[in-house]
């Protein structure tokens, strides 16, 4: 006995560190160190306090290039105990359509499960739709902006899902899909010991010739992606006045006229 | 015969209904719905499901600038349940054939969108802050990613054309209530398929950030929950709000209703005061549209000062006792 949970990874890049060019619409990807989408720590850790608690076993699944390996070692460091990476030059370039597409079609072929968690959004892509694509695709409920989750048993699962000004608590039968939000837990931090456990982990790795009984490949990557980005524009930065001061009465006394002058106060 | 110049183009807005009212994001649509509908020389119509609808309330979208409403009425409509939501909505559209359908991207709209556009095998681009028409009259979606560093400009292959659109950056048109319009009562169907079921809803307090004009922000630099105390002197005095970075709300210090941020709210006030706040990417992507930003932040290298109009480099615990003393004898001045 025991759960069938899967979780959707996927490698981003630290967005702190991205430089952006601003003069050529670029993102150099590479200026920055590749992690797990903070989020999607928030759904694995999800699926691991609810391994805990029930029994079960937590497979994570990405979608993404060779080096995205390292986010499900890093996965199974802090809980998973497979992980599969679907990667193929085919799957690129995949908008959140032929990305859930490309998902399901895995999950497919994973076999039974009772619940799916991801992230709310991803900090690249930015969109809180996959999942919710997932679920349609796959022909199960999703329940998203879940905040807390409240019970889980074998057979249900109880959970607070935040719709704007309201809350609802919220019960399910599996299967399921479930969007954490970050309010969800404190994802934990990998032990050592934990990390050199994964490193020797085998991660499985289907290319798009181990899904072919599942798959249309007429519906993965860029050119089965029916949205396509035509331009991108680095924002300048609004000009701003950057008046500095340091003197603390002087400055609040400056500070206060302009506000004056602008109608603020 | 026809040919495709005869069929006219239509655009569909989606009116999203939360108990009695309609939410606000359905006329700002409507407004753009219009206008892009102008430019194709479309027809603009209005969804709307809920359960004892008045016509008055449907009404309301012609006058905001609906041809057609269609409207269902019906109990399964009474909470946010998605799957009967989702189904109803994609029979209409495999029926009407929409060019473009236009969504709010609130909470429901964000979970409720994916699920009609996986169905209907299309495109949907997330939380639209511009949408225009381009000289092929194809829809241009243009959306911030990468924790809002960037502006994508977003084309769909596929019809319909289906976008999510932020609260709050599409103009309403003024109230016509001289426009006319259809109201067609649709049958619902209520599908088979289940879906999780409502136990329990709670409002959430009515606190709501992005309504503020002004609003004073506490980061970790407030050191703990007692500074918020202070910084809602400040911002009672200005007739504001107090606001936070996520480190307080992580702390538990005040309540996530407060936070600014990628993963909290995104501000656009008249004035934004940063207290303790360093300017982490994820703290801008939800406040730096703010008309006039002052920091107050000991660290003179912090990234904040790059982003504000004003900056003191200073203890706040010494800044905000002072703006108060200031503007409370300003008030006095002026009496
Ligand atoms: C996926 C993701 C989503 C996130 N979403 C958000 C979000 O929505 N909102 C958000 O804010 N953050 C978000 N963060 C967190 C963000 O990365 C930063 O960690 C956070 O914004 C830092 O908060 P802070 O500026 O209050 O704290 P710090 O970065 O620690 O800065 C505190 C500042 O206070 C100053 N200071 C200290 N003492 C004083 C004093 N006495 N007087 C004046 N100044 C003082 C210091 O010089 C320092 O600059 C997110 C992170 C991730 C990974
Ligand atoms: N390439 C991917 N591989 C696995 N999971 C993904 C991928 N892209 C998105 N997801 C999941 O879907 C969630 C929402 O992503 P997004 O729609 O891109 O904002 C993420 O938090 C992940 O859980």
């Amino acid at each position: 006995m025991g759960l069938k949970l899967i979780v959707l990874i996927k490698q981003v890049p630290d967005i702190a560190k991205v430089r952006f060019d601003v003069e050529k619409g670029r993102i150099d990807r590479s200026s920055a160190e590749a992690e797990i989408n903070p989020f999607d720590l928030n759904a694995l850790e999800a699926a691991v306090q609810v391994k805990e608690k029930v029994g079960g076993i937590v497979t994570a699944i990405s979608m993404g290039p060779p080096q995205a390996v390292t986010s499900l070692k890093d996965a199974i460091a802090r809980g998973a105990d497979e992980a599969i990476l679907l990667e193929d030059k085919v799957f690129a370039g995949a908008d959140t359509w032929a990305t859930s597409y490309t998902l399901s079609c895995a999950i497919r072929k994973v076999g039974d499960f009772d619940l799916i968690f991801c992230g709310e959004k991803t900090v690249d892509g930015d969109t809180g739709q996959v999942g919710a694509e997932v679920a349609e695709q796959l022909g199960i409920p999703h329940i998203y902006y879940v905040s807390k989750i409240n019970d889980i048993s074998q057979d249900k699962i109880k959970v607070m899902s935040e719709v704007d000004e309201s809350s609802y608590l919220l019960e399910s039968d599996f299967p399921l899909l479930v969007s954490v939000t970050k309010d969800v837990n404190k994802p934990r931090l990998p032990t050592l010991r934990d990390k050199l456990k994964a490193m020797k982990a085998e991660i499985k790795v289907w290319h798009a010739n181990d899904l072919s009984d599942v798959i249309n490949l007429a519906n993965v990557g860029y050119f089965g992606s029916p949205t396509t980005v035509h331009k991108v524009v680095i924002p300048k930065e609004k000009e701003r006045q950057g008046k500095t001061f340091k003197d603390v009465p002087g400055g609040v006394n400056f500070v206060l006229d302009a506000l004056e002058a602008k109608k603020l106060i | 015969m026809t040919t495709s110049s005869e069929i006219k183009k239509k655009v569909i807005v989606f009116a999203e209904k939360r108990d009695d009212l309609i939410h606000p994001i359905s006329f700002e649509l409507l407004g753009k719905g219009r206008e892009i509908a102008d430019k194709l020389n479309a027809e603009l119509s209005c969804v709307l499901l809920g359960y004892r609808v008045s016509r008055e309330q449907a009404m309301e979208l012609i006058y905001y600038g609906a041809d057609q409403v269609f409207l269902y009425d019906n109990i399964v409509f009474k909470e946010l349940n998605i799957i009967p939501y989702k189904h109803n909505i994609v029979q209409l559209v495999k029926r009407e054939k929409p060019d473009i359908f236009l969504f709010g991207a609130t909470h429901f709209g964000r979970s409720l969108a994916p699920r009609v556009a996986a169905a209907l095998e299309t495109g949907l681009t997330a939380d639209c802050i511009d949408l225009q028409v381009d000289e092929n009259g194809d829809l241009i979606q243009i959306r911030p990613a990468f924790t809002g560093n960037i502006l994508a400009h977003i084309k769909t292959k596929t019809k319909p054309v289906m976008s999510t659109v932020r609260y709050k950056v599409m103009q309403m048109r003024e109230k016509d209530q001289a426009r006319k319009g259809q109201i067609i009562n649709e049958a619902t169907e209520v599908p088979n398929e289940r879906g999780p079921r409502i136990i329990r809803k709670e409002r959430q307090a009515e606190f709501n950030i992005t309504e503020a004009k002004i609003i004073v922000s506490g980061g970790r630099g407030l050191g703990t929950s007692e500074g918020f105390k202070l910084l809602k002197e400040l911002a009672d005095l200005l007739g504001g709000v107090v606001g936070a970075s996520r480190t307080p709300v992580d702390e538990g210090w005040i309540g996530k209703e407060h936070q600014v941020g990628f993963s909290g709210n995104t501000v656009k006030p008249k004035l934004y005061i940063a207290c303790g706040i360093s300017g982490s990417p994820q703290h801008l992507a939800g406040m730096k549209e703010s008309e006039t930003i002052i920091a107050i932040n000991t660290d003179p290298s912090a990234p904040i000062h790059r982003t504000a109009d004003y900056s003191i480099i200073s203890d706040l615990y010494q800044v905000i006792p002072e703006m108060i003393k200031q503007i409370k004898a300003r008030k006095v001045n002026r009496t």
